[in-house]
């Protein structure tokens, strides 16, 4: 390992980046744009939401309940129903997004503190979900509560929010995070692969290994530039995060990145064993999807893990993207320590050496 | 058998791509300071075998003695002492013309002062100054390809590979490259270039000539027109096209081609073909004056690299 040559090679490369706009224009523009298009999505306050209500219990405070639910105006009647099962079924069809439920014994639950109401939600639509949320959050049992302060105590959770399809809940909190995550990987992987894809397309492959550089040279020369790229991403995802959605840094911030490094590093990895193999530039992006898919699937960005089958789990544990949401999950939403998240790391590491060696044994400075 | 005098040998160089035979067994053997000229028909393996003669390509078969090292096993430390220059552009389109020369400068292994010393050289020398910071992919073909010999020389190579240098360069560049290529031979280093060119192939101190894989002329300019004393000549005819369709029925004819008002003609020997060439134009009703040609190096690339099956009548060239 020569570091003249390894500094002549980063220089290089990013001196070609600087006049590659497209790539530069990538490197901000995915992040930007994935994170508002998430964020916002997700963050949105939705308004008229189609609604079925079914007060079973019928009695004035009940009819008081419902009276405010539709104040609020986030939701509005859509359709009748007179059962919880109605409300279920109109839900499966699609018919309506929110479905309340007053059952018989609202006045006893309310004395009891138990839940009063269910407020069934299409968890499919996380949009749907969080403004769902929004109205389990309202004060509805306070005039119920003035009556007799002292009495009743008041329920921890007055309404209880039942969301199909997306029982984890996944808010703009949850996905700022995973999002990291999701642009490394798609970002890095694709660069780095198309990087050397691309000069053995242009012919400039030829000229680089007719000289004394050597792989590991070249390898990590391709990988500093990129990495210092990850980490520019992984900060500005970070401060939009903070300042559009409010994501709290729970842990330390030196964690995250030390996080974000790691994850960073086995992308480029991975997309530089995917340039010894890959023919042609649009071979090396096929090959980044077909890594980039299971990674969005499998690694409990969309799906908790927990509910996966058991090959399913296996292939997210060889996944870099799994390991990296466990330890930012922990760190940035926990307020864990890198420590404490050992397994994750070692897995990462793991990753890295195993890709980093045999990208360095496949690539050959030889034409055939 | 390494030599002190011999920058390359190669025995029975052979390489194989699926069911074709692009090199088949070539021996070569280049002295140390020869220009040394390797010409053939698109496609007859010159870029395969200078590729195998940098180890960038595995042999399939046959031995390879570059500067007294063992090819492909010892190509890596090979590479410090060789230049070579692909046929392709290969230099980086979108670096400046100082910045291709600086990378090469690095990764050839020239420390920070020599190199920026060397650059600055060789923007000088190659008439760079005034465009260094012009992108690469911006230069005109002829340009390219004077900055692919630059950077291909950074490091003060002892031995050249030069693929086609001067696919692209007008008459009078070819001229400037070529006395280039002469003052590093004169220096001492071996030079290894292929190309299309006749004017080019009488410049080098050798020449191979490669058909189909197959190496079928080795020798000095001299050496190769000579073997061919007798068997080339010329007809001054009122009409060529009809003389020329009329000799190429002959058997011993190899080639006749058309230049102005006369034919050249290329024989398979000498022996009394002038008499059976004026006897063929006459019995056709054609005035015709034939009179000794002096061979030329096309004259022996069309010789060596026309192929007749028996009974097959000449081709054009
Ligand atoms: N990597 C390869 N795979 C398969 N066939 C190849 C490969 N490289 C070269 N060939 C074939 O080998 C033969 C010789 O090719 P080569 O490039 O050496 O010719 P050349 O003499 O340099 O031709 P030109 O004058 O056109 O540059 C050609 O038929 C070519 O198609
Ligand atoms: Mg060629």
């Amino acid at each position: 390992m020569n570091l003249r040559r390894l500094w002549a090679i980063v220089i290089k490369e990013l001196r070609q980046l600087r006049r590659d706009r497209v790539t530069l224009a990538m490197i901000a523009g995915i992040p930007v744009m994935q994170l508002v298009l998430f964020g916002y999505a997700i963050n949105l306050n939705l308004r008229h939401l189609p609604t079925a209500i079914v007060d079973e219990a019928q009695t004035s405070a009940s009819r008081q309940l419902a009276m405010d639910m539709l104040a609020t105006d986030i939701i509005r009647p859509a359709a009748h129903a007179t059962t919880a099962e109605d409300v279920m079924a109109l839900i499966h069809r699609g018919e309506i997004s929110v479905g309340i439920v007053i059952p018989r014994d609202f006045e006893r639950r309310l004395a009891r503190g138990e839940p009063v109401a269910q407020v069934l939600v299409d968890g499919s639509d996380t949009v749907v979900q969080s403004a769902a949320a929004q109205l389990a959050q309202l004060p509805l049992t306070t005039p119920a509560t003035e009556r007799d302060r002292a009495s009743i105590p008041l329920p921890r959770a007055p309404i209880s929010v039942v969301s199909f399809y997306n029982p984890q809940r996944v808010s703009a909190i949850n996905i700022v995070p995973g999002l990291i995550g999701i642009i490394l990987t798609m970002t890095m992987v694709m660069f780095t692969s198309v990087a050397i894809v691309r000069e053995r397309e242009r012919g400039n492959m030829e000229l680089l290994i007719a000289t004394p550089v050597s792989r590991s040279e070249l390898m990590l020369g391709k990988v500093l530039p990129y990495g210092i790229i990850g980490l520019v991403q992984t900060t500005l995802i970070l401060l939009l995060g903070m300042w559009l959605f409010g994501v709290p840094v729970r842990g330390s911030a030196i964690d995250v990145y030390w996080a974000a490094l790691l994850l960073i590093l086995a992308n480029l990895s991975l997309g530089l064993l995917i340039s010894t193999r890959a023919q042609s530039q649009f071979q090396a992006m096929q090959m980044t999807f077909f890594v980039f898919l299971p990674s969005i699937l499998l690694s409990g960005f969309m799906f908790p893990f927990e509910g996966m089958p058991l090959p399913a789990k296996w292939i997210a544990e060889i996944l870099p993207l799994t390991h990296f949401l466990r330890l930012i999950r922990g760190i940035m939403l926990r307020g864990a320590d890198l420590h404490e998240l050992w397994p994750e790391v070692l897995a990462l590491l793991a990753f890295i050496t195993l890709m980093m060696t045999l990208a360095i044994s496949r690539f050959s400075k030889r034409l055939d | 058998m390494a030599s002190e005098e011999a920058a390359v040998i190669a025995r029975g160089l052979t390489k194989v791509f699926g069911d074709l035979v692009a090199v088949n067994a070539v021996d070569l053997r280049i002295d140390k300071r020869q220009v040394y000229g390797f010409l053939g028909p698109n496609g007859s393996g010159k870029s395969t075998t200078i590729r195998m003669l940098c180890g960038l390509l595995t042999p399939s078969g046959g031995n390879i003695d570059v500067l007294g090292m063992e090819i492909p096993r010892q190509a890596e430390a090979l590479r410090r002492r060789i230049g070579y220059m692909t046929q392709h552009f290969s230099l980086f389109g979108d670096l400046t013309v100082r910045e291709n020369l600086e990378f090469l400068a690095a990764v050839q292994g020239l420390a920070a002062a020599p190199a920026r010393r060397r650059v600055a050289e060789l923007l000088e020398e190659f008439h760079f100054s005034g465009m260094e910071r012009q992108l690469a992919a911006t230069l005109s073909g002829g340009q390219k390809q004077r900055l692919a010999l630059a950077g291909s020389i950074v490091h003060g190579p002892e031995l050249l590979f030069l693929d086609e240098p001067t696919s692209a360069v007008d008459p009078e560049s070819r001229r400037d490259f070529w006395e280039k290529l002469f003052e590093l031979a004169d220096a001492g280093t071996t030079i290894l270039v292929s190309s299309h060119y006749m004017d080019e192939a009488e410049r080098c101190h050798r020449l191979a000539i490669l058909d189909r894989g197959t190496l079928v002329a080795d020798g000095t300019p001299a050496e190769l027109t000579g073997s061919l004393e007798g068997r080339t000549i010329a007809v001054e005819a009122q009409q060529p096209r009809r003389a020329k369709a009329t000799v190429l029925g002959l058997p011993g004819v190899i080639s006749a081609a058309q230049i102005g008002n006369s034919l050249r003609i290329l024989c398979e020997s000498g022996d009394g073909i002038e008499e059976r060439l004026s006897r063929a134009l006459e019995e056709a009703g054609l005035q015709a004056r034939l009179t000794a040609a002096r061979p030329t190096l096309e004259d022996v690339f069309v010789a060596v690299t026309t192929h007749r099956a028996p009974g097959e009548t000449a081709k054009t060239p």
